[in-house]
């Protein structure tokens, strides 16, 4: 077909941030998925609840502590992570690196304090449906943590290389970051029904 | 291990819907085999086991192995040609999400063949498939079939949603997207937010059956209803996700023939958007049977009755456009009216079923299996085949043959009709479904050996189409860029299109950018030639934001492939460049193509 320029776009900038990129549109559409899928879990949590006559079923209600521990750690996180996604999108690569070690040892941590929360559910999964449906709630979120703390790592790592000073690779840190939100924020309600909904 | 490592949208495609029309033919087989044994009372074809199995397997098959993946993969291919693009979103995760799908089909059949497929019926109730009547590995294969088979087309969905929403050509705003796309794009969004409910229930199935959790044990505080809803908010949609690329295709091809722009356009978008949000509303219509409160039930009728409306609206869009137009009756128009007569009463059989006391009636007969069929073959399998005839030119070069096509037709539609409108009656009559055998005092006799015979005539068209569809690839008459002159952006490269799509981003100022500038496409300068480049735009303009391309985040995984793909990109480019005189250093190609305008004129 025969065709005629009537635009040009050599003069574009190189890399868009946030919403200019695509890999931040395609982290969104995960994030819908996977808050679907935390949303649908949670209805079921509820839908159980509702037909059982006693709740939790034949079982002490869950420990605090862990899970409450997990909850503060994870909401500090979001103070650094608000920080390194500024820093990257002004791609100052020291301060960047700094906090990606930071948001690393902020991923971990929540992970070991969360090896004590299972035993703290103070049900096993193949008790009940209770205790079914509040191993599924955590370790659906416990995947989640897992999920992103191996991409922060190893992001980590490539900010620390050649490959690292790179507009992309901070479109990248930004990315990260926004996932890490996400993990905390769907993290709140499922703390609710975990800790709180039996003791109301 | 080019092959096996492309990252091009359209090989990708083309892999998907060979793969799912191989798929296709193994579940006709599958239904023939049904149709012999339900042909004669007391027949011994098949097993009651082996019948189970093939029931089974016949519908997971249809449902998960064909029906889905094909509708998105004609997606994959369309969607980034539709808007003009060079790659789909995500190209690895594309190629990733083939060979998952193809591990689950995989997995399915090689249980069918060592007698240890599933025998629990396509949605798997509980508590048949639980751990206490469901012994044996069988419905542990359905549910890790279903795992596969879902992350491939949630994997599918995010892409096309993304190539969507960013890559669009520049001045393709929202009311500029093909109806095709529009009917991917709410499709995906279906996909996003229905599958995650049969990962959920697949991942507790397995649980349940492997570790003893009790998400479905009523003696341990689970419940089997449980799984009936989470089934249908997912299985309700999948109708929709069948049907909706379906509708897609019915306006291209409407628009195309009845050379006229769709009537309607913002109401049809509007009636996508609305069948999408409403099919969530519908689950329970499902579930009539089981004594839910009268209230809900109620509920369920009147929004399945409603969803009547967006239905109707599209409907008469269609008829208005071809009213309207100089309709040319070519084998893919055809097919397209064929749909609308059968989903007409497709869907009156399901306003039917829609009400309680009709359903309780019915519920699990012959009338609810003519019910569905009528919507699946005739709402989406018809234009699908009309689609296929539609855009194979563009996909292999070649045109089918009209002859052939015609009988392929005629064969289907009558032998459609023939098998399945007797089952309604079947179904009236008392007839349910899923059983292997009858005795020879049941009045069915007569009419279901007429059923088993029409469905050889069924058959027989689908085989006239494969024939066709095969022959055509090597000897069918070679096809020029736009061979219906049609309006979208897909006709306007090359026939196939090459690796890299549009040598130059195509610029759109209108609905229907071949008709709207006949002679001549509008297009952009300034993207790199030495990989596939393509640009980044805004969501509701379509303004130019920056360029992308092969990298990103989910493309870290083979790095090494892309390479072999800059490479083949740049000799094509430069091969096009040798042949009008140009030296083949050249970078941009908009010297090249400003010199190939100069040299036609
Ligand atoms: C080639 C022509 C076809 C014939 C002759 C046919 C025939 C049948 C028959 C006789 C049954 C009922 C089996 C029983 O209840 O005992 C059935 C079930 C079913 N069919 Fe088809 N079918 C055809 C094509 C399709 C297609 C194209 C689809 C989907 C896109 C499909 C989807 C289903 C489903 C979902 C079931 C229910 C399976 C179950 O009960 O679990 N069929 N088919
Ligand atoms: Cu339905």
């Amino acid at each position: 077909m025969k065709t005629r320029v009537v635009a040009d776009f050599s003069g574009l900038p190189i890399h868009g941030f946030g919403s200019a990129s695509v890999t931040w549109w395609g982290t969104l559409a995960f994030m819908l998925i996977e808050a679907t899928g935390f949303a649908l879990v949670i209805a079921v949590y509820l839908y159980l609840m509702n037909l059982a006559a006693v709740w939790p079923i034949n079982a002490a209600k869950p420990n605090l502590l862990p899970g409450t521990l997990v909850t503060l750690i994870l909401l500090f996180s979001v103070v650094p992570n608000y920080l390194i996604s500024r820093w990257a999108e002004r791609e100052e690569l020291r301060k960047v690196r700094i906090g990606m070690v930071l948001m690393s040892v902020l991923g971990t941590v929540p992970l070991g304090v969360r090896a004590f929360e299972f035993p703290a559910l103070n049900v096993n999964w193949d008790s009940n449906a209770y205790g079914s449906i509040l191993w599924a709630l955590l370790g659906l979120h416990t995947a989640h943590l897992i999920t992103d703390l191996v991409d922060t790592l190893v992001l980590t790592a490539l900010m620390f290389t050649r490959k690292g000073d790179n507009s992309r690779r901070f479109g990248d840190v930004q990315d990260n970051a926004m996932y890490w939100n996400f993990v905390v924020v769907t993290w709140l309600p499922i703390y609710g029904c975990i800790y709180w909904i039996p003791r109301l | 291990m080019g092959f096996l490592t492309t990252v091009d949208h359209k090989i990708i495609a083309r892999r998907y819907i060979i793969t799912s029309f191989v798929f296709l033919a193994l579940g006709g087989v599958l239904a023939l085999l049904m149709r012999l044994q339900l042909a004669q009372p007391e027949a011994r074809v098949l097993s009651p086991d082996r019948y189970n199995q093939i029931f089974t397997m016949h519908g997971a098959n249809m449902m998960f192995l064909f029906a889905v993946p094909v509708m998105e993969a004609m997606g994959v291919y369309l969607v980034p040609l539709m808007v003009g693009t060079r790659n789909i979103a995500f190209p690895r995760l594309n190629a990733f999400s083939y060979w998952i799908f193809l591990a689950g089909g995989a997995l399915l059949w090689i249980a069918f063949a060592l007698d240890m497929a599933p025998d629990v019926g396509w949605f798997a109730y509980v508590p048949l498939s639980g751990p206490q009547y469901g012994a044996g590995k069988r419905a542990d294969i359905w549910a890790q079939m279903i795992t596969f088979t879902e992350i491939a087309a949630l994997a599918v969905a995010v892409e096309i949603v993304v190539t969507v929403l960013k890559q669009r050509a520049p001045g393709m705003s929202l009311d500029r997207i093909p109806l095709f796309v529009w009917s991917m794009l709410v499709t995906s969004f279906v996909v996003i937010m229905a599958m995650p409910a049969i990962v959920f229930l697949s991942t507790s199935l397995i649980l349940d059956r492997l570790v003893g959790t009790h998400f479905f044990n009523p003696a341990e505080g689970g419940d089997v209803l449980l799984w009936q809803h989470l089934f249908w908010f997912f299985g309700h949609p999948e109708v929709y996700i069948i049907f909706l690329p379906a509708v897609g295709m019915v306006s291209s091809i409407v628009e195309t023939f009845a050379r006229r722009p769709v009537f309607g356009y913002l109401a049809m978008v509007m009636a996508l958007i609305a069948t999408g949000m409403l099919a969530f509303g519908l689950w329970v219509h499902h579930m009539f049977a089981t004594g839910l409160p009268r209230l809900s039930e109620s509920f369920f009728t009147a929004s399945s009755m409603a969803i009547a409306i967006p239905a109707g609206i599209q409907v008469f869009c269609w008829l208005a456009t071809l009213w309207d137009g100089a309709p040319l009756f070519r084998t893919p128009l055809l097919f397209v009216i064929g749909f609308i007569v059968t989903f007409v009463i497709g869907g009156l059989t399901g306003v039917m079923a829609a009400s309680v006391p009709f359903d309780t009636q019915v519920h699990d007969t012959y009338f609810v299996v003519a019910h569905f069929h009528y919507v699946l073959i005739g709402g989406a399998v018809f234009p699908l085949l009309g689609g296929i005839y539609y855009w194979f030119p563009k996909i292999t070069g070649r045109m089918m043959s009209e002859t052939l096509g015609k009988w392929a037709f005629w064969l289907i539609f009558v032998g459609f009709n023939l098998t399945f409108f007797p089952m309604h009656i079947l179904g009236l009559a008392g007839m349910p479904r899923r059983i292997y055998t009858y005795q020879p005092d049941m009045p069915w006799y007569g009419l279901n050996m007429f059923v088993s015979i029409s469905s050889l005539v069924l058959v027989a068209g689908f085989f006239v189409f494969f024939v066709d569809a095969i022959r055509s690839v090597r000897a069918g008459v070679s096809a020029a860029e736009n061979p219906w002159d049609a309006p979208t952006l897909e006709w306007a490269t090359a026939s196939p299109p090459p690796s890299y799509n549009f040598a130059q981003i195509p610029v759109v100022n209108g609905l229907n950018p071949l008709w709207d500038q006949p002679a001549c496409l509008m297009v952009a300068s300034g993207l790199r030639t030495d990989r596939r480049e393509l640009i980044v735009s805004t969501v509701a303009a379509a303004n130019p934001q920056v360029p992308g391309g092969l990298t990103g985040k989910f493309d870290l995984a083979i790095l090494g492939c892309s390479r072999d793909h800059r490479d083949a990109d740049r000799v094509d480019l430069h091969a096009v460049g040798g042949r009008l005189g140009i030296r083949s250093s050249c970078s941009r190609i908009d010297r090249l193509v400003l010199a190939q305008g100069n040299a036609r004129g």
